[in-house]
């Protein structure tokens, strides 16, 4: 634990993006501080972002995931010239019909739709269509990945629909165990996602008829994250024999309320109904999930992550985390396909600049610094620094400290404006470095408190002291 | 002046004529919509002891009425705005934001456009006087009077608060319109006459206060006299303003063409005027009501419009802003200028200017330039000397000594605000030396405090 630590407080205090998650932008003494940027050095050949998940071989790991965006061949092909390495196709299973008013979105501070929410269901198509078009697909774009969704019931179903699929010359499949609103109530979806028997069980049958069809054919398992735990889930589908997973479904939502008309949106004349969250507020409960599987040793299979995936940024948080390839639907829907340019730049750049010659390499580097809080050290301390001549004086800081921290964060009385820190009541907490609104203005620095370090772990084995508390009186 | 439409606003604060020649003037700023609304209020950092809220003489709580506006909740941010400034509808379009609110927004140290805090102010204003919102009623009746001298801004703030107060409010103006400056001297690209009347009306209604126009207080003849005033009321408010154009005291001054720059403002808010035979128009001058002319002339569609200057143009008091929107509009200037005489046979033809050096002496250059129309913005007269008579009330340098917490002057009882006790200042201070004039008073009547 004492080496690994300051070398991910170096990490952590790395320059966080546009967009980056404010909260553990730890500045330290960087005594070896160039280390982890030596790569940078000797890395411009160009990466090579060729993708294997499970046996699905793609051109980057960048995949639409089984949505509106994937609902018809002419749209995948226009969005394989644009540049995504995959596609899932929308989910095949017996033809349903939708309703008017199917998604909403959630707006906050002046932003629209930073999340997202359907009830639509699966393809409404006609399965002759959706086969005719994977063929041709394929045939225009052999090197992409047609991944076909499938949500079927009875075991002849299943058998059914994977040997048209595997006829088609999709590339994989990936069963719907995620959907959770509409096709649940029918006994399919998230309805199969949350019961691992009946997960494993139909694992089983789609890996029996898929090696039936086609010796070796990638199976992946979508995930729901309606679920207490993920993990269970996650290791019925490889018992049941799947290649690899994918997750996030969905997340189980009402995405507003009409609050005039006293009916939740979407509204579908007098009514609505649950639908599935999505876009980029669900990242973090996404990445949990994905972590989480990636962690465990007993888990072997590859993932392929899902849920608020809208940059490259975020696709290599994902890959971090243990993703192989990320799968993306909100922000296309939004923006359109266009938008696969700047990922596949962005991870090209990212992986030149931290020596990364291909995905394999980077999949999962940050799953050793993911641990329990039992073993975080506990005297590892930080406070507040406010960087005078970036201050703008906005008071951010002291409000948040004053009434949702621990009010050691004061106004200036030199007429500056630029607040007084309280060091020997300062927590460390963050609060104040992620409400200003400068960056590089509050840095939280690093206190040598002459303290070992000591989780709470070892502190309830009675081996280790910890410091004094602070801002507890 | 031609009142041809009478009737156009309620009589009581009177009318002005439907076709004016301000009519002609759009919003120099556009208002928002709703979208753009919300999307600039988002962007406010809701600053704690917020630097915009110094910079307001009337103190709104202006981040708290922008969170509310992005939050949709319009009618509350008017009620924040209206709270400490009840004239908020029109400071939104008048008040110099550049160098007040908007100038301290802390965007600006951070290299971002400021928070656009009087469009914003505008928004929630114009929606609240459309819904016609009313948060204010009168307090109980406390059978006490006052009595306030002149109908523009400080005036009606003061009564107003009265009003919330319980203290009846009878204005006197000698014009016969109300609303002082705010109707007839504000440039017609913020704010036109008739939306001034529209928010005193508004004001208005929270009932109680009476406006008598026609009605002049003082010494001239036909006024009410000062003593009468005091024997009416239980304490008097002096919120009066300013007096006529200064003229420069030079030859030729009494041509035709050559004009106070306030009166002829005041002529074009009013009704109409008949320029189509100028060509060339000068306005002598360097401070905000000098630049609101040039822009004025030039928007009435006068092809050449030139401003005469003593000093330089780093060296004028109106507004560096206001200054370069002019320019932008093709606005010349004639700085280091000194006009000696202005000539012509009836009509004035051009000025004979003297070149001034640096130090503002003449350098012995002399030059003449022609001009169809002289406007004279070099300040205006104080009223203040009718006071001269008021035992207590104390003039200096033609205005009215008051304390600058409470407005109180040296006669019990006695409060000023506005023009008239600061000397000439913005909409917003005459509002905020009201609305403070009557906290006093309203202490003074119940006794609180002499």
């Amino acid at each position: 634990m004492n080496g690994s630590n300051s070398d991910r407080s170096e990490k952590n205090g790395s320059a966080p993006g546009p967009d980056g998650a404010a909260g553990s932008r730890a500045d330290h003494n960087h005594s070896n501080a160039g280390h982890w940027l030596v790569g940078a050095r000797d890395a411009k050949v160009k990466p090579d972002l060729t993708t294997n998940c499970g046996g699905i071989i793609s051109p980057n790991p960048f995949w639409l995931a089984s949505a509106p965006p994937t609902n018809s061949g002419p749209q995948i092909e226009r969005a394989f010239e644009a540049g995504w390495g995959g596609a899932v196709w929308k989910t095949l299973g017996q033809p349903i019909q939708n309703v008017s008013s199917r998604f909403g979105g959630l707006n906050y501070g002046g932003k629209r739709n930073i999340g997202f929410n359907n009830i639509e269901l699966i393809t409404d198509r006609p399965l002759e269509s959706n086969f005719r078009e994977i063929r041709e697909v394929k045939r225009k774009f052999p090197k992409h990945a047609v991944i076909v969704s499938l949500m079927v019931e009875t075991e002849q179903e299943w058998e059914d629909i994977i040997a048209r699929s595997v006829d088609a010359g999709g590339d994989g499949l990936e069963l719907n165990f995620g959907c959770p609103h509409g096709m649940c109530e029918r006994g399919m979806g998230s309805a199969v996602g949350q019961e691992p028997k009946v997960n494993e069980r139909i694992t089983g049958w789609a890996r029996k008829y898929a090696d039936k069809y086609r010796p070796g054919m990638p199976v992946l398992i979508k995930l729901t994250p309606n679920v207490g735990d993920i993990l269970p889930h996650g290791k019925a589908a490889q018992r049941g024999g799947a290649d690899g997973v994918s997750l996030i479904n969905t997340i189980k939502s009402i995405i507003g309320v009409d609050i005039d008309h006293f009916v939740p949106y979407p509204r579908v004349r007098d009514l609505s109904t649950n639908g599935g969250y999505c876009g980029a507020a669900v990242k973090p409960i996404a990445l949990h999930m994905v972590a989480q599987l990636a962690r465990d040793p007993d888990f072997r299979i590859p993932i392929s992550g899902i849920g608020g995936v809208a940059t490259w940024r975020d696709a290599v948080e994902f890959i971090l985390l243990g993703s192989t390839s990320v799968q993306v639907c909100t922000e296309v829907m939004l923006k359109g396909y266009r938008i696969v340019e700047d990922m596949i730049e962005g991870l090209e750049t990212y992986m030149s600049n931290h020596g990364f010659h291909t995905i394999d390499e980077m999949v999962g580097k940050a799953i050793p610094g993911y641990s329990e809080w039992g073993s975080l050290d506990l005297n590892y301390e930080t406070v507040a620094k406010i960087d005078a001549s970036k201050c703008i004086g906005c008071y951010d800081c002291v409000a948040a400290c004053r009434d949702g921290a621990h009010q050691c964060i004061f106004p200036a009385t030199d007429g500056t404006r630029v607040p007084i820190i309280d060091e020997s009541e300062c927590v460390g907490c963050n609060l104040c470095q992620i409400v200003c609104p400068v960056s590089d203005c509050i840095t939280m620095v690093q206190v040598d408190n002459g303290f070992a370090p000591a989780t709470w772990n070892e502190a309830v084995a009675g081996e280790k002291t910890l410091r004094p508390k602070k801002g507890s009186h | 002046m031609a009142h041809s439409n009478p009737g156009s606003s309620p009589s009581h604060v009177g009318a002005l004529a439907s076709e004016r020649a301000e009519s002609v003037f759009r919003d120099f700023k556009p208002a928002y919509d709703e979208a753009a609304a919300v999307s600039e209020a988002s962007r406010c950092l809701y600053c704690d002891d917020p630097p915009c809220q110094t910079a307001c003489p009337t103190r709104i709580d202006i981040p708290q009425f922008i969170r509310k506006i992005a939050s949709g909740n319009v009618e509350g941010a008017g009620r924040t705005i209206f709270d400490s400034n009840i004239l908020g509808m029109s400071c939104a379009r008048v008040c110099p934001v550049e160098v007040l609110c908007v100038g301290d927004c802390v965007y600006n140290k951070l290299g971002q456009p400021p928070i656009q805090i009087g469009k914003l102010q505008r928004y929630a204003t114009d929606i609240a006087l459309e819904e016609g919102w009313q948060y204010y009623t009168a307090g109980a009746d406390t059978g006490k009077s006052v009595g306030l001298v002149g109908a523009g801004p400080a005036s009606i703030a003061a009564a107003h608060e009265l009003r919330r107060r319980g203290h009846r409010a009878t204005i006197y103006d000698k014009r016969d319109v109300a609303g002082g400056l705010n109707t007839w001297g504000v440039a017609p690209y913020k704010m036109k006459g008739d939306a001034a009347l529209e928010e005193l009306n508004w004001v208005l209604r929270i009932g109680g206060i009476d406006i008598q126009l026609g009605v002049g207080v003082g010494d001239g003849e036909g006024d009410v006299p000062f003593s009468e005033l005091e024997a009416r009321h239980d304490a008097v408010f002096l919120g009066f303003g300013l007096g006529e154009d200064s003229m420069l005291g030079v030859p030729g001054q009494d041509l035709d063409g050559v004009h106070g720059a306030v009166d002829f403002i005041e002529c074009i808010k009013t009704g109409k005027v008949e320029l189509g035979w100028v060509r060339r128009a000068a306005v002598v001058g360097g401070g905000n009501t000098a630049i609101d002319a040039v822009r004025e002339l030039k928007g009435l569609g006068i092809p050449e419009v030139t401003l005469v200057y003593r000093g330089s143009e780093a060296g004028m008091s109106g507004y560096a802003h206001e200054w370069k929107a002019s320019k932008a509009e093709g606005i010349s200037a004639s700085w280091a200028s000194q006009p000696l005489a202005f000539l012509g046979a009836g009509r004035v033809q051009s000025i004979h200017c003297a070149r001034l050096g640096a130090d503002k002496r003449p350098t012995g250059e002399t030059f003449a330039l022609p001009t169809d129309l002289v406007l004279l913005a070099i300040g205006q007269g104080k009223l203040a000397s009718m006071l001269q008579g008021v035992a207590g009330v104390s003039v200096e340098r033609g205005v009215v000594v008051a304390d600058a917490e409470t407005g109180a002057t040296g006669r019990k009882g006695w409060y000023a605000g506005g023009d008239c006790a600061n000397g000439g200042k913005e909409v917003v201070n005459a509002v905020a030396e009201g609305k403070r004039a009557a906290i006093a008073i309203d202490r003074y009547l119940r006794g609180d405090a002499a």
